[in-house]
């Protein structure tokens, strides 16, 4: 057990790619975590798709040793967390195990939307900050431009900031040393009851589920019986220890130290993040507060392409939920598309790495159906149905009103790009709550529903900025709303695996843009088809694919037969890509880009 | 390097079987040599200089020698000499090759021997010459009636060359054919209108009007693909192909195939029995060939580089025949080749056909593609309709059950 003094628990939190997985490379590198040869760019991005998209998605947790310039060691438990918005929680649980944050800002773009969110989670836990500007090595790079807008915006003293090139390592050792001096060591009592707070939790395939914990009163050590609070589940930890970034077993964990244990649990879902971990034999007197579970907020449909796989589907879907317990999924029956499953995730990003992961490591083609949000369906009867699936809406004359989630989202873009900003957020019914300025970029304070900006919001808002503005979003409260449901027809019949749930302002512009997008997504056919959106039984919208013209190959002799053939191979392949519903081919993906609104 | 067939496919295994009512046979000898290579072929040619470089003659003897052995049966009915361009070929040659077929399956004393002739290689003389080793058909590339045209493709001719040509043939031979290229880029339907009564005109008993396609691997795919180009749309494309439907009628020569036109009694009869599902020995560099044995349908393709194959023929090394390819088609293959070949002539497919081969058809689909008007109501045939006609594609598609 280090000297609880010489402990120092830090969070590396800042906007997507300002650097903190960069950052965390050259600490671990610099105190000898790895040798030169293990070493490899953003070493705790290990997942496929973080390295991949040189994205960080989990949060990871590692102890380093430092001998600082007071030629004292000290413990180092750092945690670098992910920056984009959908992985938010992880964020939110690893600043709840520090007491410091390292608040790392890219000098050459300045204060971003998650910078603000992320800071903003860290002041309210009170933590130390040390604003770390990075990137200084990049010509664009202006650090005094860049304090004035953390003091400006955020509100802190910059006086102790460290300019940095995470890349080149310039500055990195005044890095170390700005956390051992101005970050501050754990509190905790090691003769009191043990007291841990369950930070994360998952599946290794060796030793089953891992947990990782902060210490904050007493010791865990090998052989206790330990107790979950909220549950009363106790297990035998058969093993300690941390990652440096390599697994090593300790022989316990103090006061003020983040390590894992490992007991005999067998999922895990037995497992609730923020959970109490005491001793079974001498319990502590209090729970800690804990943290509100992470909630899926989208919702969309996957479906194999090939039904055959559905079983191996259900398998895939297990497997990945054994590791991402904010993933949610349930069975679904669609008469379009067959037997697939309603999925939750925590957002788009999200969505898409699931989806992903599902093709790639279990090989299985997905039909993937447009996002939606959780409706609240109040009843006729005083009764609350959530609505995870617009095909599954009840009939409208037993519902009394529909509540629909609603986000407090912020955006920061250059003065330029405002104009465009406003738009893009006035037409989807948001309502802005606030606009004020850091330098010539403004600060964009909208309320929006969430099922606005479920699916194309961010991409829009990318396009319309050229890529300058950033955004951040929070759940805020499920208001009333003017909802309805949308079908469409094709060919006269309706395709549930298209239906949506939309403002009764915007259905007909919505429904006019998904027929015409289908009109553009479904090839031509023999005859012509007819394209419709309705609300109820009136036709709101419509557009009709003509029939084709022509399709034959002028020449075709001897030789030429062969040929043919492997055309007609290919073409029968070609609609095994597509869903047959009534007499028309779907393509796979018209499901989702039905959706997509040039606006 | 010799070059074998796989051995369980070996000629040898194949004795010529004498199969009870044995399709009528024809033979189709590939000349693949050409004086200039047009932008926008694909089919298996190569410069006339390597025409040069070897004697032919032993490997298209020996193919024909070999191919006895895969059908034994005769008369054949009808030989074509395709190309590239066989006009180029030494009318002896032609001569000889007859003389061969005959004495192998015995050459039917009515026999269509038919041959393609580039109006550059096809001076009254030459043709001449051509007549007297046999053919008594010619089909003639004119490809268009307009100079510009011709220089778009490639052509080394001019349009008098090609009449002179055209009215020249019609004195020397029983039937005289000639090729159009149309739905070229930037013709327009009025131009097209006028070409094809220009061609009409010339009161030929036969024409293969053909839209022009871009082909993958031509140097057209690549200017079309580069933008230098670009062909007309669908809606032009069906109007042109509709008013060559109806100029075509009007003028006594109907189609009888998609891109076939002929007066009655003039249609092509050895392109009309391979798409019937005849036999066809495939002999040349690159040719195709179906035969029915007593094991079922044999598909070949010979090897297409011109030296490889007459490398393989003259060793003879363990068999070697010059084919790339000898292999017996399974039930799919020849199900789909009977609908897909059928289809394309305006007569179809007599559904006994089609029930006799165990052919699996999709008759949702077909009652629906009849109520549609374009397959031919008629129960008793599968045939498309002038409307489907121009769908064939799709519709072969969709009547074939998946
Ligand atoms: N020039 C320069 N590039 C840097 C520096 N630090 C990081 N980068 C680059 O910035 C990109 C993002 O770095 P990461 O460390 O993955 O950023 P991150 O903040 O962990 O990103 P997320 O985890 O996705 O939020 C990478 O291409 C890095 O190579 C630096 O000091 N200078
Ligand atoms: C094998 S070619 C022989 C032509 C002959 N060698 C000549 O030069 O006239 C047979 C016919 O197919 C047609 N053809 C070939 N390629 C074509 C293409 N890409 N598009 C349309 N027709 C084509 C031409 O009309 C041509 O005359
Ligand atoms: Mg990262």
């Amino acid at each position: 057990m280090s000297v609880q003094k010489n402990i120092r628990n830090f969070a590396i939190i800042a906007h997507i790619d300002h650097g903190k997985s960069t950052l965390a490379d050259r600490l671990i590198q610099i105190t000898g975590g790895l040798s030169t040869r293990e070493m490899q760019e953003q070493v705790l991005d290990n997942m496929e798709l973080e390295r991949e998209r040189g994205i960080t998605i989990k949060a990871q947790t590692v102890r380093l040793d430092y001998e600082a310039s007071d030629g004292q060691t000290y413990q180092l438990n750092l945690i670098d967390t992910p920056g984009h918005v959908d992985f938010a929680y992880e964020v939110n649980r690893s600043l709840a195990a520090c007491e410091g944050s390292l608040l790392v800002v890219d000098a050459s773009q300045g204060v971003e939307a998650q910078t603000l969110a992320n800071v903003y989670q860290a002041i309210e836990v009170d933590h130390e900050i040390v604003p770390v500007l990075n990137k200084v090595d990049l010509p664009a790079a202006d650090c005094p431009r860049v304090c004035g807008q953390i003091e400006d915006v955020i509100g802190l003293d910059t006086a102790g900031a460290v300019n940095i090139s995470a890349k080149t390592g310039l500055g990195v050792d005044d890095v170390l040393e700005a956390i051992v001096t101005q970050l501050p060591a754990p509190d905790g009592d090691a003769d009191a009851p043990l007291k841990a707070m369950l930070v994360d939790s998952w599946y290794d395939a060796y030793l089953g589920v891992v947990v990782l914990v902060r210490v904050i009163d007493g010791t865990l050590k090998k052989g206790q019986k330990i107790r979950m609070m909220s549950t009363g589940a106790t297990h035998l930890v058969d093993q300690v220890g941390v990652f440096r970034p390599k697994r090593e077993t300790v022989s316990d964990l103090g006061p003020g130290e983040i390590g894992y244990f490992t007991a005999a649990i067998k999922q895990v879902a037995d497992t609730r993040v923020g959970d109490t971990v005491t001793e079974d034999r001498a319990p502590c007197a209090d729970i800690l507060d804990g943290f509100k579970p992470s909630q899926p907020v989208v919702f969309c449909g996957l479906f194999p392409t090939d039904s055959s796989q559905f079983e191996d589907l259900r398998e895939a879907m297990a497997k990945l939920r054994l590791n991402d317990a904010s993933f949610d999924y349930e069975m679904e029956t669609s008469a379009a598309l067959g037997f697939g499953f309603r999925c939750g995730f925590l957002g788009l990003l999200h969505l898409e790495i699931i989806r992903e992961r599902i093709e790639r490591e279990f090989d299985i083609d997905l039909i993937t159906t447009a996002p939606s949000v959780v409706y609240h369906l109040h009843m006729n009867d005083g009764s609350m149905v959530e609505l995870h699936n617009p095909a599954d809406m009840p009939d409208i004359v037993k519902i009394d009103h529909i509540d629909e989630p609603w986000i407090d989202a912020s955006i920061l873009v250059p003065d330029e790009y405002l104009g465009a900003v406003l738009k893009l957020c006035e037409d989807r019914r948001g309502r802005q709550k606030n606009l004020s300025y850091a330098g010539s970029r403004a600060m964009l304070e909208y309320a929006l529903p969430l099922n606005e900006v479920v699916f194309d919001f961010y991409d829009r808002l990318k396009s319309a900025t050229r890529g300058y503005a950033s955004f951040d979003y929070q759940l805020s409260a499920y208001k009333t709303g003017d909802l309805v449901k949308m079908s469409i027809l094709v060919n006269a019949e309706p395709v549930d695996a298209l239906s949506t749930i939309v403002h009764r302002e915007r259905a007909e512009m919505r429904g006019r843009a998904m027929c015409e997008r289908l009109k553009d997504l479904i090839p031509r056919h023999l005859f012509k088809i007819p394209i419709q959106a309705a609300l109820g039984g009136k036709i709101i919208a419509r557009e009709t694919i003509a029939a084709l013209r022509k399709d034959v190959t002028a020449k075709c002799y001897g030789g030429d037969v062969s040929r043919k053939r492997k055309l007609l191979d290919k073409q029968k392949e070609g609609k095994k890509k597509m869903r047959q519903f009534g007499k028309v081919d779907i393509p796979q993906d018209a499901f989702i880009s039905a959706l997509k609104m040039d606006d | 390097m010799p070059f074998r067939t796989a051995p369980m496919l070996s000629l040898s295994l194949w004795p010529g079987v004498l199969v009870a009512e044995a399709p009528q046979l024809g033979v189709y000898i590939h000349w693949p040599f050409c004086a200039a290579i047009c932008p926008y072929c694909d089919f298996n040619v190569h410069p006339v200089r390597d025409m040069q470089t070897a004697d032919w003659r032993v490997g298209y003897f020996r193919a024909l020698e070999h191919a006895q052995h895969l059908r034994a049966h005769g008369p054949v009915e009808t030989v074509f000499f395709g190309g590239g361009t066989p006009s180029l070929m030494p009318p002896e040659l032609i001569g000889d090759l007859l003389a061969d077929i005959d004495r192998r399956w015995g050459l039917a004393a009515d026999a269509e021997v038919s041959l393609e002739a580039n109006p550059v290689s096809a001076p009254q003389s030459h043709l001449q010459a051509l007549r007297a080793a046999g053919i008594n058909r010619l089909s003639l590339g004119v490809q268009a009636f307009d100079a510009a045209a011709l220089k778009f493709l490639g052509r080394t001719h001019s349009v008098a060359q090609a009449r002179t040509a055209f009215e020249a043939a019609g004195g020397i031979f029983d039937r005289v054919s000639l090729d159009l290229i149309y739905a070229r880029p930037g013709q327009t339907l009025a131009e097209w209108a006028d070409e094809l009564a220009r061609a009409l005109a010339l009161a030929p008993a036969h024409m293969s009007l053909y839209q022009l396609t871009i082909e993958p691997d031509t140097p057209f795919f690549k200017r079309h693909a580069a933008g230098k180009f670009i062909m007309p749309d669908e809606a032009l494309a069906a109007d042109m192909y509709e008013l060559t439907q109806a100029s075509c009628a009007a003028a006594g020569l109907p189609a009888y195939e998609v891109s076939n036109h002929a007066r009655a009694g003039h249609a092509c009869r050895h392109n009309m029995a391979s798409w019937r599902g005849g036999d066809y020995l495939g002999i040349g560099p690159g040719a195709h060939g179906r035969v029915s044995t007593g094991r079922g349908r044999v598909a070949t393709r010979a090897l297409a580089k011109p030296a490889a194959w007459l490398e393989s023929l003259a060793d003879g090394v363990d068999g070697a025949d010059g084919m790339a390819e000898t292999r017996l088609l399974g039930h799919e293959d020849v199900h789909a080749e009977t609908v897909l070949l059928g289809l394309r002539l305006v007569e179809g497919v007599p559904m006994s056909r089609l029930e006799a081969l165990g052919v699996p058809l999709d008759a949702g689909r077909i009652a629906d593609l009849r109520a549609a008007g374009l397959l031919e109501a008629n129960p008793q045939n599968l045939a498309v309709t002038q409307a489907g006609r121009l769908l064939l594609d799709r519709i072969t598609d969709a009547v074939l059950a998946d």
